[in-house]
Parts: C-alpha cells; structure tokens; sequence
C-alpha cells in the first residue's frame, strides 16, 4: 500500500517534470533548427506574452484544484482595463492610486463570483460563464467603443522595462515573488492541503474542520484581484484601454493550467507544472509562428496539446484505477506491472 | 508499468515536439531569401524581404489584397509573404510583428486592429530595421512609415449616403448603418462623417435612426439585420460600409418580404454582390479594388526600403502599372476615389 502510494505521487509528481523537459527540449530544438528563436528578444517577447497568463494562472491553478473554475478571468482583465482607461481619461493621474482602484475593483468582481458559487451553492461554471458575458458587457459600458491610449511614455515604457543588462521585462520579478507566495500557500501550508482535501471529497474536507466555503470564496477573490493586476499590465504594455481587451483569455488560462497537470476534477496539480507550461505553450507559439507555421495550424497544435493533456492523465488515472479495483477484488491475482 | 506509461508519454511528446518543429523549419527553408543589392528599373532593391499582416487570416478581402501585394513583389522580385492572426485582435497582431521583427522582414505591411495597441511592436520592429506600411486600417502616425490609404473617409461617405439617398428616393426616411466591430477605426471614421454628410440639406429627408454591429461576422451580421428591420418598421435603407455586413444584409434582404422596399448599400466586392445587384435587392455598392490597395502598399514598401523615398509629404514614387503616387500630408498615399458598382459593370469585375 505505501508502495503504491510512494509509486502513485511519483506518477503525479512527474508530471511536472515532464512539463518542464518539453520546455527545455521544446527550446533546444527550436534554437537549434528555426532562426532567431536563440535571441534574447525571442526570450523578450515569449515573457511579454506569457505574463497575463501567467499571472491569472496562478490563483486558477489554486480554484481549479478545490474543484472550481473561474472563467470571468478575462472579462475582469477588460473590465480592469475599461475602468482604469477611464480615470485616467478623467483626470486621475496616479498610477499607485489607478492600481489601487483597479485590484480593488479586480476583487471585488472576484468576491461577486465567490458569494454566488459559495454563499448561493451555485455550480462556478454556470456563475463565471455569467459573470464572462456581464463583465465583458459591463466593459462596454464604461468605455463603449472608444479606447483610451494617451497615457504618459513613461508608463507604458517602463512597464515593459528590462532588467537591466537583459532582455527580460522586469516584470518577471513580480511574477516571479508572487508565484512564490502561491506556491507556498499550496504546497507548504495547511490551507494548501485543505484546498487539494475538498478538491478529492468537499464533505469530507468539510467534516475534517475545513471551511470550504470561507476558503473559497478568497480564492474568487484573490482570482480576480490577480485578473485586475494583469489587466493594468495588460493596459500599460498596449497602451490602449479598450473594451474587448484580453477577449478570450481565460480559454488560454485554462489551457495552461490544465496542461501544467491540474485535475479539471479537482484535487490534484502544482504550481510548477502550470507555470512550465504557460511557458511551454508561450514558446512553442513563438518559434512556429518564427518558423512561418500558419495561425490555423498553431490554433490546430495547441488544441491537440489541450487535448492530450486532459485525456493523457485521465487515461493514465483510468488504468490505475482499474489496477487498484482488480486487486482489491481479486487479491490473490497478481498486479500485471 | 507506471514508469512506463510516464516514459512513453514523454517520448511521445517530444517526438510530437520535435516532428511539429521539424516541418516548420522545413518550410521556412522554401521561404527564406537575402536582400540583395539594387538592380531593377527605377531603383528597386531586389530581394527583400516583405511581409503582409493582414487584420486576420481567412479574410477574402484581406486575401484579394494581399494577392495584389505578392502580384507586386513579384514584379519587383521580392520575396513575399503573409501572415497574421486567425482573430481579428491587436493583441495577436503584436505577436506576429514581434515575430516578423526577428525574421528581419524588410517592410511589414499591416492593417491595425487597434491604432494604439500595436504602436510599440511597430515601433520596436522599426528600430530593428523594418519599414512600416499600414494599409485599409491606419495606426497613429508616429508608429508608421507609410499609410496606404483606399480613399478618403470624406470620399468615403459622401459615396455612401449619395448612393443610399439615390437608392431610397427623393422622399427619403429612415436609415440605419450596420458596422462591422463597435471600435474599428475606420468604420467609426466613416460613420461620423456619414453623420455629418447627412446633416447637409439635400439630405434633410433622411433621417439616421440607428448604428449596429455585426462584428464582421456573416451570422451576427445577418441577425443583427433581422432585428434592426424588426425594431424600425418603417426603415427605408441600410448602410453597411463592410463586406462582410453588406453580403450578410444583402443575402437577408433578398430572401425577406423587404426585398426591394428596404435599400440596401454599402462597401461590397462585386463577387459577393454579383447575384443581389441582380435580384434587385441592392441598386448599387462601392468599394475600391483591394488588390490594387495591396498592390500599391508592396511597391509603397519596396520603395521605402530601397531608399527611393523617405515617406515625407511630396515624395513621389512609381507603383508598377499603377503609375506614379505622391506621398500626402502625415505620410499618406491615396489610392483614389471609390468605384461605384450596379448592374451595368459588376460583371466585368472579378474579385
């Protein structure tokens, strides 16, 4: 029994690994075979593009481990955009003050979508895909269709500033001290394991002094405050605050997190392995986009990747399954492996 | 067993990888070309390196347009090529200027899904070299070196209300304008000066009652054409300055009760609207020629990156069979004014 559970986690354990071996491999093949994806600018843009994702990936990766799904992500992100281009249109000129407002905002959405999913016991599919359309709807309302754009050089450019002396945006850094936080609150604190425990069994994680609810409903919150900070990111960097900003985000979001290993079902996945593959999908786009690979071609292999993701552990969930079921009835029977 | 199942999983993913990487590098073999130095009739490098981003891919206008383009760099024995986005977003669009930035593209000819949004990527694609051309949907000037422009925004709708009024009759009434997306810079340039052309008063019988969108989507289109007839019964025509909402307004219109009671014009190509002209449904459209538009904007291009012109105004340069053009005001090149198409010439147009 602890056996199987030692080879079990391993199991689980790799698919993290085996994340960030495509990516390393991805990235020395495509360094080695296809022009330019060896530049540090390469590097520079895969960054900038990845970084909302990023971003709204790491709270996504903590709702979709308790079992919950938050697709208003994106919506947010506009919203966020729609209302900071707005103050800033009408005379508000302090970019701590703008951020403040917007993750404020950013959370409060996110409380919105915490208190019908937890507070009403409503399904987060059927809330968020809601709150999708009434977000993105409600984006149009602020700016209908204008776009607000003439904010000062030195915003726009230093939100895309390099470390100095590379080629990365500093913004790196910021992702990379919150994704430590994240990290810690799932893996190494009793939260964390609280959140994997009503991921696998609500009621039980329930009975064993959890409050699923209260823990819940801070993860919508903490989802959309993160979904504001992309989005003023997301403003900066284009320097445009539009309605339609970061349409459909949240499918790449999701894509990322599910292929970083997260149960859709809940109860299993880490950290690593979505932030692995947020870069692996960032850099596999760029290098066969680099490579002249037409854009219905890449939509058709990041599709397929989505898809070998989701069914490759289930698959694989499947035949332990199966494994464990034929032992437990028949134990004289010994295991095939 | 377990260990296994992982190993192969693996392996199947790099090979999976490596196979995807392996074939693009394949086709990138077939494309590649090295600028190299002057040698055609009037100057014109030969070899570069030009590239058309279009709105979005699977656009047959931007198809048509783009198709000009390459018919140009071929005759000045560049090497052409196209790509861009399967969605109409700016944030896409960055992508494939960054992209083409590191391909070191010559001149990228774009048309902007935001003026705004992609100023940077144009502008840092510029500092590694590249000429800038924007062409259909202009960006601010700043990020640009060139805009192509397919006639004026005055022309434009002083073109469209002419044919609506002409179409309703002299006792006009109630009009509505179907757009493409709510923030496309040019159907919003339009639409304001539609509002101020219909505010002349040998148009003072018409009366604009309502602007909707159909996103540039042939099924939005047609359902936002179905509901605007249903919420203005007394409705006498319809703009729509895009071809997608105008074939879409044109295809409900023929099959409803409102054939030939409610006018129809707007921006079409003649083989989306051969068949309407012909029913009767739509009098007459307009348009320019997008594969001129794009055949203009390559030489425009290959013009700039050979230095025969800086895109200052008064430069003047030869665009092929086109002639000779004179770069306007704020880099601007005009292509000319819109072309009328009815019933007496829409079959001897092709595109």
């Amino acid at each position: 029994m602890s056996e199987r559970a030692a080879a079990a986690r391993r199991v689980l354990g790799s698919w993290d690994v085996i994340m960030l071996i495509a990516l390393v491999v991805v990235s020395a093949v495509g360094a080695l075979t296809i022009d330019g994806v060896a530049s540090p600018r390469f590097w520079r843009f895969v960054v900038l593009e990845a970084l909302p994702i990023a971003l709204i990936a790491l709270p996504m990766t903590l709702v979709v481990i308790t079992g919950e799904i938050d697709l208003s992500v994106a919506s947010v992100l506009g919203l966020t955009c729609t209302v900071m281009g707005h103050l800033w249109a009408s005379g508000v000129t302090s970019l701590p003050v703008l951020i403040a407002v917007s993750l404020l905002l950013g959370a409060l959405l996110g409380a919105v979508n915490g208190l019908f999913v937890t507070g009403f016991g409503l399904p987060s599919l059927a809330v968020t895909i809601g709150t999708l359309a009434l977000y993105r709807g409600l984006a149009y309302v602020v700016l209908g269709d204008r776009a607000v754009a003439d904010y000062p050089t030195a915003w726009t450019t230093s939100a895309i500033a390099p470390i100095p002396g590379t080629t990365i945006p500093w913004m790196i850094l910021v992702l990379a001290a919150l994704a430590v936080v994240f990290a810690v609150v799932l893996h190494a604190t009793p939260v964390g394991r609280g959140l994997y425990a009503m991921g696998n069994n609500a009621e039980a994680a329930r009975f064993a002094g959890i409050d699923v609810r209260l823990t819940k409903f801070w993860l919508f919150v903490a989802t959309g405050a993160m979904s504001a900070l992309a989005g003023v990111f997301w403003t900066l960097r284009f320097a445009s605050a539009r309605a339609d900003n970061g349409s459909g985000l949240e499918l790449a979001v999701v894509a990322a997190v599910l292929l970083g290993g997260v149960s859709i079902f809940g109860g299993r996945g880490a950290l690593l392995g979505v932030l692995a593959a947020v870069a692996l999908l960032g850099v596999l786009r760029n290098a066969l986009q680099l490579a002249y690979v037409p854009a219905n071609t890449l939509t058709v292999i990041t599709g397929a990747l989505l898809i070998a993701s989701v069914v490759g552990p289930n698959v694989a969930g499947m035949l332990r399954e199966r494994l464990r079921r034929r032992r437990s009835t028949a134990p004289t029977v010994s295991p095939i492996s | 067993m377990r260990a296994g199942t992982t190993r192969v999983r693996l392996v199947a993913m790099t090979v999976l990888a490596a196979l995807s990487l392996a074939t693009a590098a394949c086709a990138e073999d077939s494309t590649g070309g090295a600028a190299g130095g002057p040698g055609e009739a009037g100057g014109m490098k030969s070899g570069l390196k030009i590239a058309f981003l279009p709105k979005q891919v699977n656009n047959p206008y931007f198809t048509t347009s783009d198709n000009g383009g390459k018919a140009a760099v071929e005759e000045f024995k560049g090497s052409y090529s196209e790509t861009g986005p399967s969605e109409a977003s700016p944030s896409a669009q960055v992508s494939y200027i960054n992209t083409l930035s590191q391909q070191n593209t010559d001149v990228i000819v774009v048309s902007a899904n935001d003026k705004d949004a992609i100023c940077g990527a144009l502008n840092e694609a510029r500092q590694a070299g590249a000429k800038v051309v924007t062409f259909d949907s202009d960006t601010n000037p700043t990020c640009r070196d060139l805009f192509i422009n397919q006639a004026t925004a005055e022309g434009i709708a002083a073109n469209q209300v002419k044919l609506i009024s002409d179409a309703v009759g002299p006792e006009g009434g109630e009009i509505a304008i179907l757009s493409a997306t709510a923030n496309a810079t040019n159907q919003n340039a339009w639409i304001e000066l539609m509002k101020t052309e219909l505010a002349k008063p040998e148009y003072a019988k018409l009366k604009l009652v309502d602007t909707v969108y159909g996103d540039d989507q042939d099924q939005k289109s047609f359902t936002e054409t179905q509901a605007l007839l249903a919420k203005h019964p007394n409705l006498k025509g319809i703009i729509s300055p895009t071809t997608v909402g105008v074939a879409a307004a044109a295809r409900y219109l023929s099959g409803s009760t409102y054939k030939g009671k409610v006018q129809l014009t707007g921006l079409g190509t003649p083989n989306q609207m051969r068949a309407y002209v012909k029913d009767g449904t739509v009098k007459a459209f307009a348009l320019w020629n997008p594969a001129d538009l794009g055949y203009l904007a390559a030489y425009a291009g290959g013009a700039l990156a050979s230095g025969l012109i800086t895109g200052k105004e008064g430069d003047k340069f030869t665009a092929g069979k086109l002639g000779e053009y004179t770069v306007g005001k704020d880099g601007t090149v005009l292509l000319g004014d819109p072309y009328t198409f009815d019933a007496s010439n829409v079959d001897k147009f092709d595109f």
